[in-house]
């Protein structure tokens, strides 16, 4: 891992959205609070894989790393600076998305080759002529044949319009690519394609991959580190080997116990967590994690935990006040 | 490695969106055939510069010895209540009602969607003002705001007594009013579509790489707002048509000697008893062009989205 | 619930004020002076004694001024005096509302009935023959110019036939039931037609739609005979939107009650207007306007409440 300065960093970064209702009589209006005070920073040519289940706000945060969503509180920084105009223009470059529903990301009026332009051509990259040379070039990298230019996105499959997505996420030349659940839509013998495609890109290119998800064997295939949500607070943040091996926070070890196995000998029996994710409007006191935590003790339920390192292991950060 | 080269001969021609739609709508009987009468009805309408100056005649030009002659040779259609040829008349008559309604639905569509595409892509309270006011508007009765509009006196507010009468002023009034009563129906049609449209992904991904607004508006709200804009753009035509000819026939809308098919039955009472042919023509006229739209409007809503019921 | 009906009773009231306002403008702009007919009447009008009469009734103020003062009015329940009929204007229009209502509550009635029959008829069986007729009868209905069809209507039952009176709303010297509906006969007709095609084709899509779904296709499996299936099980459902675009439509409902009034000299609030306006009667169209505008705001309302409690997905806030 490169110690270059990070291409993207966020700090105590939360986003809350404030709902409608509450008035003189109801009290305050509810407050959805999606992502609370995490931190990250994502280092050129690695891939922070960003896991959690449904309400963990992983989505959100990915969105607030691809420039789409204003945290309410925290800052970002661009290659060690802060935020400014010229910042904003090249991160417009330097980082793209993709996402997760292949049949909703492509404008099914746009044949290919302007869709997967269609960046350069927001920022004025390049002519017409050059774009059209790239368009060809992108499409044989994503493995598609030539012809599909000029085609539109119905007559293709989920899979190859995911490949159009990542060509269109390419077009700019970025160092970075947030991956939001980019293979839960498609079927399990084309997820392995398409993530083959992905590391495959990521070799030639060095690029970075912020990449979403909640299938943690996809996880175990393409990350470098690993960074868990839980209700919108960063839990645990480890290479990924080591958070596999060994995880610190209670939270990750139930995921990864929950995860099914096929064809190991002895299943282990890991400790089920109980009852359902606490709604993101009301996160209890101390603790998020509190309520469904096995290790639970009378700390919990009043002090929130810091992110450090576990003992022993100062690279592995987890927010627990029994971490492993 | 050969490069790869951009501009080499695919090897299958794409279907493009609208030649699949073309062909759909060629299926639908209805809006075919509705298509060609409408054709035939405009060339009717336009024939009748040459066909005055064929026959010599003068289609202003009152004879009241020739009142409700019947039809002869020189005269197809006969004569109407001022001496006037009356098929001459039910042409020219033909060219304003149309145009008033092109014209009508043109700014009335634009109008509307201003005010959609504001509403729905900029949200908030911008919306919630926009919709207030619009809803107003459906609120009111139609007709009579359209009779109080189309009484206003254009010299009190300033123009000139010769132009107020003249045929221009007549012809913009009618536009106008009805464009400004009509807008309604495409502004909430356009708000909702541009409210589903503007979460779409690919909306938010043009957006990841820097879109401005307008940027979003013009590449990818208005081409995919456009089916439904043509659909109801269609059938406010016939809507326009029949307000025209309603206000017309009322006397507050186009005013003779200008012909319009509505204010050909002015005096329908009196037509009524002495030449009820005279009372059906330009109905009839205004009933085929409108069933006609209404017809390419259904065929074209069929040929955009198939899965409508039929 | 109540603050639901508060709000929108807010908003229509806002509406109205608003309408008030702008008519008064505009009749102010329309040809012609409230003075100019009494001077006509009057030849020995100097030039002073119409300054003087002016200043009386108070035409010589600026427009914002006198519409204060005929709103004050307003809300103290005057509404001013009708010029046309020498009688105050409500005295007027109480009777006209009545007529109108007649003629819109049978129409109404009469073309939901029978687009319902038709549009379910219809829908049994989508494409086929019937389907066809109905669909351009339908189709026909929304296409028709309300005025022609009356004058056919006239041309044919009236004058052609002799059925059928072709204007009026009684023969001099007989006032009985019979000779009433004569008369109603061919305007009910005109208004009824006209509405009906537009009726037909919701109902008709509406039992299409319905029809499709899934738990029809439970319903017959199960052995429900095809007759109870459609009347209780998809009216029901396709009820629910038909009902309230039937509701919202009233607006137009009374555009072509204008125009069947006048056609066939029915005096209710539709000819009050439209006479009203050509004869420069202000107090009048000014009352009969706002009036028909409440009208609309009201069956808006109306539908809009139905709607809720019809369909018990919707809650009302």
């Amino acid at each position: 891992m490169s110690e270059m300065p990070a291409i993207i960093d966020i700090d105590r970064v939360s986003v809350h959205f404030p709902l409608a209702g509450g008035g003189l009589f109801s009290g305050p209006a509810p407050v959805l609070r999606a992502v609370e005070q995490v931190s990250l920073a994502i280092r050129p040519g690695e891939t922070l894989a960003l896991v959690g289940e449904s309400g963990s706000g992983k989505s959100t945060l990915g969105q607030v790393v691809a420039g789409l969503r204003q945290p309410t509180a925290g800052t970002l920084k661009f290659h060690g600076r802060p935020m400014g105009r010229a910042e904003w223009r090249q991160a417009r470059k330097a980082i793209q998305i993709v996402f997760q529903d292949p049949f909703s990301a492509l404008d099914p009026r746009m044949p290919v080759s302007d869709l997967i332009t269609e960046p350069l051509k927001i920022q004025r990259i390049g002519s017409p002529a050059d774009r059209r040379q790239r368009a060809a070039e992108l499409v044989a990298q994503v493995g598609l044949p030539l012809d599909a230019l000029n085609r539109y996105p119905h007559e293709f499959s989920g899979g190859q319009r995911q490949r159009i997505a990542i060509a269109r996420a390419l077009a700019p030349d970025p160092s970075l690519i947030v991956a939001d659940e980019p293979l839960s839509a498609l079927d399990v013998s084309i997820q392995s394609q398409i993530l083959n495609l992905m590391k495959g890109i990521q070799e030639q290119r060095g690029l970075s991959y912020l990449f979403i998800s909640h299938d943690l064997a996809v996880v175990n295939h393409l990350a470098d580190r690993v960074a868990v949500l839980y209700l919108g607070r960063l839990v645990e943040l480890a290479e990924r080997a080591d958070l596999f091996a060994k995880p610190s926070h209670p939270y990750t070890a139930a995921l990864l116990d929950a995860v099914p196995r096929i064809g190991r000998g002895r299943r282990r029996r890991g400790r089920s967590l109980t009852g359902e994710m606490p709604s993101p409007l009301s996160p209890p006191p101390g603790c998020v994690f509190h309520t469904r935590c096995p290790k639970v003790q009378a700390i919990c339920k009043t002090t929130p935990p810091v992110l450090e390192p576990a003992p022993g292991r100062p690279r592995h950060l987890a927010a627990c006040h029994f971490k492993e | 490695m050969t490069a790869l080269d951009a501009t080499s001969p695919l090897v299958q021609q794409a279907q493009s969106v609208w030649k699949l739609r073309w062909k759909r709508f060629r299926g639908h009987r209805a809006g075919m055939i509705s298509l060609g009468v409408l054709i035939l009805l405009v060339l009717f309408t336009l024939t009748a510069g040459p066909l005055a100056a064929w026959f010599g005649i003068d289609p202003d030009a009152t004879d009241l010895l020739s009142r409700y002659d019947p039809p002869s040779a020189g005269h197809w259609l006969g004569m109407d209540d001022a001496g006037r040829d009356e098929l001459l008349r039910l042409m020219y008559g033909g060219q304003i009602s149309l145009l008033v309604g092109l014209v009508s639905t043109l700014i009335g569509g634009v109008v509307g969607l201003g005010i959609g595409l504001c509403a729905g892509y900029f949200g908030g309270r911008l919306d919630a003002l926009l919709m207030r006011f619009t809803d107003g508007m459906i609120a009111l009765p139609l007709l009579p705001l359209l009779i109080v509009f189309g009484a206003v006196d254009l010299t009190k507010l300033g123009f000139s007594s010769e132009f107020a009468h003249s045929g221009a002023a007549g012809f913009w009034r009618v536009v106008v009013i009805i464009a400004v009563v009509d807008w309604t129906q495409m502004a909430r049609l356009v708000r909702a579509a541009t409210l589903s449209l503007k979460e779409r992904d690919y909306v938010l991904a043009a957006k990841a790489s820097g879109a401005s607004p307008l940027y979003v508006v013009a590449a990818h709200i208005l081409p995919n707002v456009a089916t439904p804009i043509i659909v109801a753009g269609t059938l406010t035509v016939g809507r326009v048509i029949l307000l025209e000819s309603v206000l017309s026939f009322l006397g507050f809308g186009i005013v003779p000697p200008t012909p319009s098919w509505g204010n050909m039955l002015n005096n329908a009472q009196e037509l009524v008893t002495t030449a009820p042919a005279l009372a059906v023509y330009p109905g009839l006229l205004i009933f085929i062009t409108v069933i006609a739209v209404n017809f390419i409007g259904d065929g074209l809503q069929h040929a955009f989205d198939p899965r409508s019921n039929r | 619930m109540l603050g639901f009906v508060l709000r929108r009773s807010l908003q229509a009231l806002l509406v109205l004020w608003v309408m008030s306002f702008v008519i008064y403008g505009l009749i102010g702009l329309m040809p012609g002076d409230p003075l100019d007919v009494m001077i006509a009447a009057n030849p020995g009008a100097t030039p002073e004694v119409v300054a003087h009469l002016r200043e009386i009734y108070g035409l010589d103020q600026p427009l914002p001024v006198r519409y204060w003062h005929w709103l004050m009015d307003a809300l103290r329940g005057d509404f001013g005096f009708s010029r046309t009929h020498s009688e105050p204007v409500l005295t007027v229009l109480a009777p006209a509302l009545l007529q109108t209502c007649k003629l819109m509550l049978i129409s109404f009635a009469l073309s939901v009935v029978l687009a319902f029959i038709l549009g379910v008829v219809a829908a049994r069986r989508p494409g086929g023959w019937v389907d066809g007729f109905v669909s351009l009868f339908a189709f026909a209905g929304i296409s028709v110019p309300v005025f022609w069809l009356a004058l056919i209507l006239i041309i044919v039952f009236a004058v052609q036939l002799h059925w059928l009176p072709a204007s009026g709303m009684g023969t001099v010297g007989d006032g009985g039931l019979f000779d009433q509906v004569r008369h109603l006969t061919l305007p009910v007709a005109t208004l009824t037609l006209a509405s009906t095609g537009q009726f037909t084709r919701y109902v008709r899509a509406a039992m299409i739609e319905t029809m499709r779904m899934d738990f029809i296709r439970t319903a017959r499996a199960k052995g429900l005979g095809e007759g109870r299936l459609v009347i209780r099980h998809a009216l029901r459902n396709a009820l629910i939107p038909v009902v309230t675009i039937m509701a919202l439509s009233f607006g137009t409902l009374f555009s072509g009650a204008l125009v069947t009034e006048t056609m066939f000299a029915q005096w209710g609030m539709g000819k009050m207007i439209y006479d009203s306006i050509l004869a420069n009667d202000y107090n009048l169209a000014l009352v009969g306007l706002l009036f028909a505008t409440l009208v609309t705001l009201l069956s808006n309302l109306v539908a809009d409440l139905a709607y809720g409690w019809l369909d018990p997905r919707i809650s009302l806030k």
